[in-house]
Order: structure tokens, then sequence, then C-alpha cells
């Protein structure tokens, strides 16, 4: 029995890790410009087949990369889809920046399904068998076993999340990046540089939820065109959860919702006498997230703020 | 001044120059396509399909400004009410029409259901919700095998039938989707410039303005969501009544987009637009067949091109239907 827990505290952690990398480009790209990026579940998808072209092309035989190459690989991968998402925000996004709210949002979609194609036809519609970025040794952890995978996916995305936590809240500009995500016209009235702030978030978000696709598909061992569009919507619920715009609350609505989906995933059909089976595991994330808008709207860790608008409450 | 002059006089005859050969247009497709063979019909009856449910969607989208990314949900919720209450699935063999009114009750439901958790909060936040309404629905129906026949679906459904008429051929199905799509677009266009269609307006413009005015926004967006389920269930039922066969493979997020595309292409906010967007959609891929896949690289493209180039699509708002009529009668 402690085995089971251990075991699914374990597999929840790993997978909310996932979550939380994902969840960060949203929030960060919804506090900069208030719009939701559709195309980011697609950076997600980006990150795993940048880094099996990087692995397949410049090191050659997957079977033997030494830690070189795939530090390499991982590295490459993030870096040019960072680049990539900085590319698509100039061309897609900031001649809309003055447009109306909707505008932004349907050139996501439109970017998202053209990168989703795009991959189709490169790559082919099937999924792909990705190589593993960890050898696989299992530990036995009192009763649960603990693969070198879930560890090094553990470790990576705390790495990562601590670099980001640290950018934003220590450097200059992380100041910036804040600053613009209080408020943009002020932010520009005071000189701040603010196309430099949101393609920071551009590059940043993007490499994070490239690193998370990377992690997820050495996790699973495969990767396909489509893999962004699920995990895309649960990591949104998740930036909603903590309270969109707020960078811990990301991270923390991951891990709960990480936590909600594999311990009901687990008791489901134990409560329900197998009438509602593992197949329901997608539905429960969206049932919490209309729960969330329905109990608390500003999520966890959000600001109160008012419809649209977007002006905090409290300045009233 | 002078330059304003000689536009304003010359304007009149080129509207209506292009007023009556649209019309002439659609009036010869309208008039030829039943002489047609039955696989040129049944194209043009999924063209009236995609119309119907453009038209739909747009109540939100184009007049309301808020972005619907689940509208196949209202699709499937009507589909598969048809195909539950006439077939042999219960058992049951209702009439047509009543079908079609308890689709329709059950989509408004279904809509306001959905939208009252979502449109009391902040708008943009309904296109997530309504994405995950939508995969929630066809995980449901996947999934619900006794009810629905989960993925091999629901086959041998009744013809539908009206007033003791049989309509089951591709060509009674045309007539009977030229009839709804006329009557609803109509309402549809009567609606929009209702006081009720004019504070949708205003809520798509400025929210908060709207409220300023005395507008309560959120009945007013669950009118539009409400209105636009309803129109997705009907459409639902005429599609089930015209395929007499239902499974969860039509009802992906994948069609979502691709009506929120048609929408967006054709034209914002106007039915017009939507025929156009909707021809785009459905005559493309007829017409490059072997290039499945680019057809919908390209529409992606053209997407993005168009919103940050032309953002009001292919026929603009402008050019509305009243546009046409003011044309052809010379006011």
């Amino acid at each position: 029995m402690l085995g089971t827990f251990i075991q699914q505290t374990v597999n929840a952690l790993t997978i909310g890790s996932i979550y939380a990398l994902i969840a960060l480009g949203y929030t960060m790209v919804y506090g900069v410009l208030r719009m939701i990026n559709f195309a980011h579940g697609e950076m997600f998808m980006l990150g795993a087949y940048a880094a099996f072209l990087v692995l397949t092309v410049f090191v050659g035989d997957i079977g033997a990369v030494g830690a070189f190459g795939l530090t390499l690989a991982f590295f490459g991968a993030v870096i040019a889809v960072g680049f990539f998402g900085v590319g698509i925000e100039r061309l897609a996004y900031k001649p809309l920046r003055n447009s109306t709210r909707l505008a932004p949002m349907l050139s996501s979609l439109g970017v998202s399904l053209t990168l989703v194609t795009g991959v189709q036809i490169l790559a082919g519609p099937q999924p792909v068998a990705f190589p593993s970025f960890f050898p696989t040794t299992r530990y036995d952890l009192m009763g649960g076993t603990v693969t070198s995978v879930q560890i090094g996916i553990l470790v990576a995305a705390f790495v990562l999340m601590f670099a980001l936590y640290t950018l934003v809240n220590r450097s200059r500009m992380g100041i910036i990046v804040r600053a613009v995500s209080e408020s943009r016209p002020t932010a520009q009235l005071l000189g701040i540089n603010v196309n430099l702030a949101i393609s920071a978030v551009f590059f940043s978000g993007p490499l994070l939820g490239a690193a998370g696709g990377i992690l997820y598909a050495s996790y699973y061992g495969i990767m396909s065109p489509t893999m962004g569009a699920v995990i895309g919507l649960k990591a949104f619920t998740a930036a909603i959860l903590g309270g969109i715009g707020s960078i811990p609350g990301a991270m923390l609505g991951a891990y709960i919702l990480a936590f909600v989906e594999v311990g009901g995933t687990a008791l489901l059909p134990l409560i329900t006498n197998g009438v509602l089976g593992t197949e329901y595991r997608d539905v429960l994330s969206f049932a919490i997230l209309i729960l969330v808008l329905l109990v608390k709207p500003a999520g966890i860790l959000g600001e109160p703020v008012s419809e649209e608008s977007m002006v905090y409450k409290r300045e009233f | 001044m002078s330059v304003a002059g000689i536009s304003s006089s010359a304007k009149p005859q080129a509207s209506r120059l292009v007023a009556i050969l649209v019309l002439a247009a659609i009036v010869a497709l309208v008039a030829a396509t039943p002489f047609l063979p039955n696989y040129h019909i049944r194209v043009v009856n999924s063209l009236l399909i995609y119309i119907l449910l453009g038209i739909g969607l747009n109540i939100v989208i184009g007049y309301t400004g808020l972005l619907d990314l689940g509208f196949v949900a209202f699709y499937a919720v009507g589909a598969y009410t048809y195909a539950l209450l006439a077939s042999p699935q219960l058992d049951l063999h209702l009439p047509f029409l009543l079908i079609v009114g308890i689709a329709a009750v059950l989509g408004m439901i279904t809509g306001i259901l959905l939208g009252i958790p979502v449109l009391k909060l902040r708008g943009d936040y309904l296109a997530i919700v309504t994405l995950g309404f939508g995969e929630i629905i066809r995980i449901v129906i996947n999934n619900v095998d006794w009810l629905t026949g989960g993925p091999k679906g629901i086959a041998r459904l009744d013809k539908a039938s009206i007033l003791g008429v049989e309509i089951a051929r591709p060509v009674e199905i045309y007539w009977l989707l030229l009839v709804t799509v006329f009557l609803v677009g109509l309402f549809v266009w009567r609606l929009e410039r209702s006081i009720l269609g004019k504070a949708w307006a205003a809520i798509r413009e400025d929210q908060d303005a709207a409220r300023g005015i005395g507008i309560n926004t959120t009945n007013a967006k669950l009118a539009a969501f409400a209105t636009s389920a309803t129109i997705g269930a009907i459409a639902g039922t005429i599609f089930a009544a015209s395929q007499r066969f239902v499974s969860p493979e039509s009802f992906t997020l994948q069609e979502s987009v691709l009506i929120v595309l048609m929408i967006v292409i054709g034209g914002i906010g106007n039915i017009l637009g939507i025929v156009a967007g909707a021809a785009i959609l459905i005559l493309l891929p007829e017409l490059l067949r072997e290039f499945a896949e680019w057809r919908i690289l390209f529409l992606g493209i053209l997407m993005v091109v168009l919103i940050i180039v032309r953002p009001a699509g292919i026929v603009p708002r402008t050019f509305g239907p009243e546009k046409l009529i003011r044309g052809l009668f010379g006011k």
C-alpha cells in the first residue's frame, strides 16, 4: 500500500513537472499580452521533434549517443525552439498588438494548425519512437519503483524552474518583464523597452515548453505531431488553477492538477465500481477547470481582477 | 471633397452591379444543384451544413467577439439526439420535426449550462473551457458504449420525414437544408439588427463601455451562446438524418477549428462571408484531392495572413445581406 502510494506520488510529481514547464509559458504570455497562445502546445511538440532531429542529423546513431550528445541535443533543441517562438511572435502576433482581443488568439490558432500540419507533412502523421534521454535503471523506494527517467525529469524541471524564477525575480530583465506584465502602458511611459520584454517572454516560454516536450517524449518513449493539443489544454488548466499571470501559481497549479489526475485515475474505478474507468482522466482535468472557474475564478495565487479590462479591483 | 463626391456617385451603380451578379450566381447555383449527379449534391449538402454551422458559431465569434472552440459539442448533441430517438439503438422512432425541437432545446440547455460558469467571468476563458467541453463530450460519447455505441457509432438511423413526405435522397436533403439555412440565416440576420444584436456589438467593441451604458453583458453573452448552441444542435440533427449514421469521428477538435477558420477566412460577423468561407473550405479539397494535408497547412497560413493583412476576411462585414438588398433596389 505504501509502495503504491509512493509510486503514484512520484508519477504525479513527474507529470506535474512537465505540466509546470508548459504552464509557465501560458501564464507568462498571458501576463504580458493578455492573450491565450494556442500555439504554445505546439512548442512542446516542436521541442521533441527538434531534439530528435538534432540527435539523428548531427549526432548520428541514436543508440550510441553519449551524455555529451544528449546534452547537446537537449540544449540545441530548446534554444532553437526559443528563437522560433520569438520569430512567431514577431510575424504573427506583433502586428496585432493594437487590434481586437480576438485577433491574436485567432492568429495563434492558425499558427498552431500550420505547425501541426507542417510537422505532419515533414515527419509523417504517425507517432515516432523517441530515445530515452536518461539511462533506464529502476530503483526501489520503500516498495515503489522509481526509474532514473523520472528522477532525471524531476531534476531537469526543478533546475529550469529555479533558473526562471531567479531570472524573473533577481535579474534586470526580470524586472522589465514584471513591469510590462503589471501594466504595459505605464512601463512604456517609464521608458521600458516593451518589445524586449515580450521577446524575452516569447523566448523563455517556448524554451521551457520545448524542454517539457523532450522530457515528456523520453518519459513515454513516443512523440507525435498532435501530442501538443491535450497536454497544452491541461497545462493551461494548470495555469488558470494556479492563477493566470502568476509564475509560482502556474507551478503550484500544475502539481495540484497532476496529483488530482493521478489520484483520480487510480481511485475512479474503485469508487464507481468500475463504471468510470481510467479513460475519464482527461474529463477529470476539464471538470476541475470548470469547477475552479465557478468557485475561485482568480485561481489559487492569482490577483482578483475584473473581467476583460484586467483592472485590479483593489485599485478602486 | 470632389473625390468623395465622385466616389459616392459612382458607388451605387457599382454596388448594384455586384449585388445583381452575386444574387444571380447564388440563384443559378441553387437552381442548378438538383440536376447535378448525386455525388455533387452531397458535396453541396455538406457545404450547406457548414454554412449552417458557420451561421451559428458566427453569433459567438463574429457578433459578440468571444471565441468558442468546442462548437462541435453542440453539433454532436443534435446528431446523437436524432441517432438515439430515431434508430433501433433504443428502439425509439420519433418523428423528425419533434426530434429537431428536442435537439434544439437540448442544445440550448447545454449551451446555457456551459455558459453560466464561464460567461460570468472572463470572456477569453470561454475559448479554453469550450475546447475542454468539446473534448469531454467526445470522450464520453466514445466510452458510453451501451448508449452511443462507442467508437463504432450508431447506424441504421430512420429516414427523416416531414408530414408524411420522406426526406432521404440527397436532393430531398438538399431542399430541407436549403430551407433551414434560409430560415436560420434570416432569423440570425434579423437578430443581429435587433436590440440584442446591438448589445452584442457593444460587448464586442468594448465590454466595459457596454456595461457602462446599462447592458447586462452576462445575459447578452449567454443569449448569444445559447442561440449559437441551438443552431449547432439543429445542424447536427439534419447531419445525422442525411448520413443516417453517426460516430464520434465527426466531432473532433479539428472540426471545431475548421468552422472557426471558415468564419475568419470568409469574413467575421457576416453571413455572406460565411457562405464564401464554407465554399472555400468545402470546394478546395474537392478540387485538390491529392493535396489533402497541404490544404490544412494552406488554410492555417491563410488564416494568419488574413488576420494581419485583411482582418475583415474575404467578404468584409460592411458587405452584408442588407448591402445586396439595397444595391438591388437602388437605395
